[in-house]
């Protein structure tokens, strides 16, 4: 059982990641008074200013340590940004130094936008889940770029010997309005230096209307880089003198090592040496397992594949989904007397109903499976911990690796890199922490490499699940009783599974006067964790598909019904009042009608083909989606055009914008349809692409693409996009055929697409 | 010893490079060329496309010492004389990447089908990308940069 508590402790970190998103302040304005350190000039000559958020008292005085953001302009006119979050493929290095630039009066065509390093303690939160990089981000930036432009400003006024109040600045240069003079930022930036630092509060921040580069298309930082193939990733840090790695763990989580085969791999071509490591136990840092170092990666892979552990499975997983299905079905079979909700009176409100529906929903685990296999490069050297990752996370990993090492985290250095693809796979740094373990054997740099298989066979999945839901609809046709019994999983036979638990978003937005809510739990040791739009991406599906079961049980237009149910006033579900990007029935509303409309809702369809639709308040962002399609007689789908209207805020970069809204629609669609992740004696039964069939081009349909903007504090997009999606789809195969699907995925009910 | 042509470059893989070894990996360790990438090793993404003799391969399973002689143009080698190939700039252009792991192989893969139909129809695109996957579904901005590749004159979305 110790190895058990391991484990708890470990999802309890998990599950702390999503808390941590959560509980993020909604409106960033409410964060005080931000001060700005100039700082020496870096390297050369040139404006650097930094961010800071003061303590509270002497703000100004305070060491540079406190630092979380930097502009750096130069004398040749080039505007520097540090882009202090991690690039997942989320367009968030291009969104930052857009929002800089903007407030900079920057000309974008001379901005470059730089990784920042990692180091919390002078930059902060340098994670990114949950959407929360531009909402957190937001104010922090334009205030870093109208800051900078007052001192510019300010310098230029002072050298022209006129009032600051008759400059202007545009296109990264200052002009005196009557007598025309004009100065480049990089002409004035030596002196701007030289200026006082404005007091935030006097910084007038830009109107919407007032924007010169927010919300137009701009092509991602980066993409010149990514189409001529230059190193970039995680995957492609080349360290001089450096060896390759690879780590085998056991298949069932939780074993441990007994023998290997070392004398054998060592007499292979390349093979450097193989040694076995303990672990910590914790699945999010070091589980036991054999390293294999080669003087290449396919030396390593060719040793990995001749490998033969015996492996100790007394303490590993026996999961099995076929068993847990089996028994998710008899619970369902009883209400639990301990309901977590208990609103109004669900038992009175069905016995007068004039329609009570009873279904069952499920829907497997899945894998992130983001396409750059996990990876680090770690090197010890000089009583330092170097390492290049990509990382969601990295400030995460330093106390791990920094307690693993030994040393304090002044002494851990993380350079992360670009990730190829996240999706919430790498806000754990387990193999980041792995690579350090065994770059703590070895002298020179060390790349870990973990193979297709092993992302597949450890990953920290999204939880499958199994929902019993009873409702009810009045004699008005309204939205009456809710009763759900949610079946999930737990690790330390206490909480729910990280991912597992009741979406905090769906209790506040299905809006019925009478709402009891329960939990059953099973036991689980597979790890689990934050999958794209955590909860939401499989709860939304369950609530958008039974409501739409309710309102055709009553006969209701379901788009009316929707309407109704996101404008009732139920004061025991009402949100505080304040926090600007909390749930708000007029944006709800406001998307869900303008994809009716877009949708052509209401209009005759002919035989076979449905529409469909299903909104949902997901991480900042109101988002409605609408699916078109057909359904043949061998159930293959066709889907003729997909809808995402979401209202994040203001757009920051329309193209970006529009990208994560077309991808997180598709990735909805190609997880409802063909994606499953199963255990048996606790091994994933899925292996590589080939039995995880990740959507391709050919059934990749247009995704038609309209946000309505508004003065909000802007959202993120990375994980709204997707939620929608699988109950859009589910409501019309119903609107197609007359059939309900229940279940994800929808491969394993014999549909095709 | 083996000797290759990379991107009309001759290069020499030395003895301690097994022959079984697939093209991807020489690249990448062996030849410092990191833009075909590795994604799944059994030829099922088509993250390492790149071209033998004008055609796109899978270069993770394809073995090093079947090689001699012939034409490995990687992504790295497309644009010809620091000109961007019409798919890089129509890549650009478009904004198709989001985090950008696939893109090098889905441009190998789409160059090649220009290659064999410079006006590709839908269809024939469906076909030819397939192999392809974007875990991040850039799909219908793969599909918009291929077609105003292969007809520069229209205008093309989504």
């Amino acid at each position: 059982m110790v190895e058990m508590s391991k484990f708890a402790q470990s999802d309890a970190y998990v599950a702390s990641l999503i808390r941590e998103v959560e509980n993020l302040p909604p409106a960033m304005h409410a964060m005080g008074r931000r001060g700005f350190l100039k700082l020496s000039t870096l390297g050369g000559a040139g404006l650097v200013l930094a961010f800071h958020l003061p303590s509270g008292k002497a703000a100004a005085a305070e060491a540079p340590k406190v630092i979380n953001a930097f502009v750096r302009i130069s004398p040749d006119n080039v505007v520097t940004v540090y882009s202090k979050g991690p690039e997942i493929g989320q367009g968030i290095k291009t969104a930052f130094g857009l929002i800089i630039a903007e407030e900079l009066d920057a000309d974008w065509k001379t901005v470059m936008v730089e990784q920042a390093r990692v180091n919390p303690k002078v930059y902060g939160n340098q994670s990114a889940g949950g959407s929360t990089s531009i909402p957190r981000g937001w104010d922090q930036l334009r205030q870093a770029g109208a800051g900078a432009k007052a001192m510019l400003i300010a310098a230029a006024a002072k050298s022209w010997g006129v009032p600051a109040s008759e400059c202007m600045a545009q296109d990264s240069a200052v002009r005196h309005k009557t007598s025309g003079k004009s100065a480049t930022y990089g002409e004035l930036a030596d002196a701007a230096a030289k200026m006082p630092v404005p007091d935030v509060a006097t910084l007038k921040l830009k109107t919407r209307a007032e924007y010169r580069l927010l919300g137009k298309r701009y092509s991602g930082v980066d993409n010149a880089k990514v189409v001529t193939g230059q190193p970039l990733f995680g995957i492609d840090v080349q360290v001089p003198g450096m060896v390759y790695a690879n780590y085998t763990k056991c298949p069932a989580v939780g074993g441990k090592v007994k023998n290997y085969n070392r004398e054998a791999l060592m007499k292979m071509p390349g093979v450097i040496d193989v040694f076995a490591i303990e672990g910590n136990g914790k699945p999010v840092e070091v589980m036991p397992g054999v390293a294999i170092i080669a003087n290449s990666t396919w030396a390593a892979f060719k040793a990995k594949n001749a490998l033969k552990v015996e492996w100790d499975e007394s303490g590993a997983s026996k999961d099995s989904s076929s068993v847990a299905a089996a028994r998710a079905k008899e619970i369902a079979l009883k209400f639990p007397e301990n309901p977590s909700v208990n609103l109004g009176n669900v038992d009175a409100a069905f016995a007068k109903a004039a329609h009570v529906v009873d279904a069952y929903y499920d829907y497997s685990f899945v894998s992130h499976a983001p396409l750059e296999p996990m990876n680090s490069t770690a090197w010890w050297h000089d009583g330092v911990m170097e390492i290049w990752s990509p990382t969601q996370a990295a400030n995460n990993a330093l106390p791990m690796v920094a307690d693993l090492v030994g040393v304090p985290e002044d002494n851990v250095i993380v350079h992360q890199m670009r990730c190829g693809g996240g999706f919430g796979r790498r806000l754990m740094n387990d193999y980041m922490v792995e690579a350090v373990a065994i770059a703590l054997k070895l002298k020179t740099p060390v790349k870990l490499q973990w193979k297709r298989e092993d992302d597949f066979a450890h990953d920290f999945y999204r939880p499958g699940g199994f929902h019993q839901l009873k409702g009810a609809v009045d004699k008005n046709g309204e939205l009456d009783a809710w009763q759900e019994h949610f079946i999930t999983y737990t690790t330390d036979g206490k909480t729910e599974v990280a991912g597992g638990n009741f979406s905090g978003n769906l209790p506040n937005t299905t809006l019925a006067p009478n709402v009891r809510r329960a939990t059953s739990m099973m036991p689980l040791m597979t790890p689990t964790g934050p999958w794209r739009g955590p909860r939401d991406n499989a709860q939304v599906f369950v609530n958008q598909s039974f409501m739409h079961e309710l309102s055709t049980a009553a006969g209701r237009d379901h788009v009316q019904f929707l309407l109704d149910v996101v404008n009732r006033d139920v004061p025991e579900l009402r949100l505080k009042p304040g926090p600007n990007i909390n749930f708000n029935k007029n944006r709800a509303s406001g998307v869900i009608k303008l994809c009716a409309e877009k949708a052509g809702w209401g209009k005759k369809r002919p035989k076979g083909t449905g529409l469909g639709i299903a909104w949902a308040f997901s991480y900042g962002g109101h988002v409605a989606e609408a699916v078109e399609l057909s359904v043949d007689d061998k159930k293959h789908i066709t889907v003729h055009k997909m809808i995402v209207v979401a209202d994040v805020g203001p757009v920051i970069n329309l193209s970006g914008a529009e990208n994560q809204a077309q991808g997180g629609a598709i990735d909805g669609l190609s997880t409802a349809m063909g994606l499953e992740i199963s255990m048996e004696e606790g091994r994933i039964q899925q292996a590589n692409f080939g039995n995880y069939p990740v959507l391709r081009i050919r059934s990749a349909p247009p995704v038609e693409v309209h946000f309505i903007q508004s003065d909000f504090t802007p959202t993120g997009l990375g994980e709204p996009g997707l939620p929608p999606l699988a109950g859009a789809l589910g409501n019309a195969i119903f609107a197609a055929t007359g059939v309900r699907v229940r279940s994800m995925p929808l491969s394993k009910l014999g549909y095709t697409i | 010893m083996i000797q290759l042509n990379v991107n009309g470059q001759q290069r020499i893989v030395g003895d301690d490079v097994e022959g079984d070894t697939p093209l991807l990996w020489v690249l990448r360790d062996h030849l410092g060329l990191v833009g075909a990438k590795y994604g799944c090793g059994i030829g099922a993404c088509g993250a390492c496309t790149v071209h033998v003799d004008g055609k796109a391969v899978r270069s993770c399973t394809l073995p090093v010492s079947q090689l001699a002689g012939k034409k490995i143009t990687t992504i790295e080698g497309l644009a010809q004389n620091g000109k961007l190939h019409p798919l890089q700039q129509a890549w650009i252009d478009a904004d198709v990447p989001q985090c950008g792991y696939c893109q090098a192989g889905q441009i190998m893969n789409a160059a090649a089908l220009l290659n064999d139909k410079p006006k590709p129809s839908e269809a024939d695109i469906h076909t030819a990308m397939t192999g392809n996957m974007c875990r991040c579904a850039c799909y219908t901005r793969i599909r918009t940069a291929i077609q105003t590749a292969a007809n520069p004159e229209e205008t093309h979305r989504g």
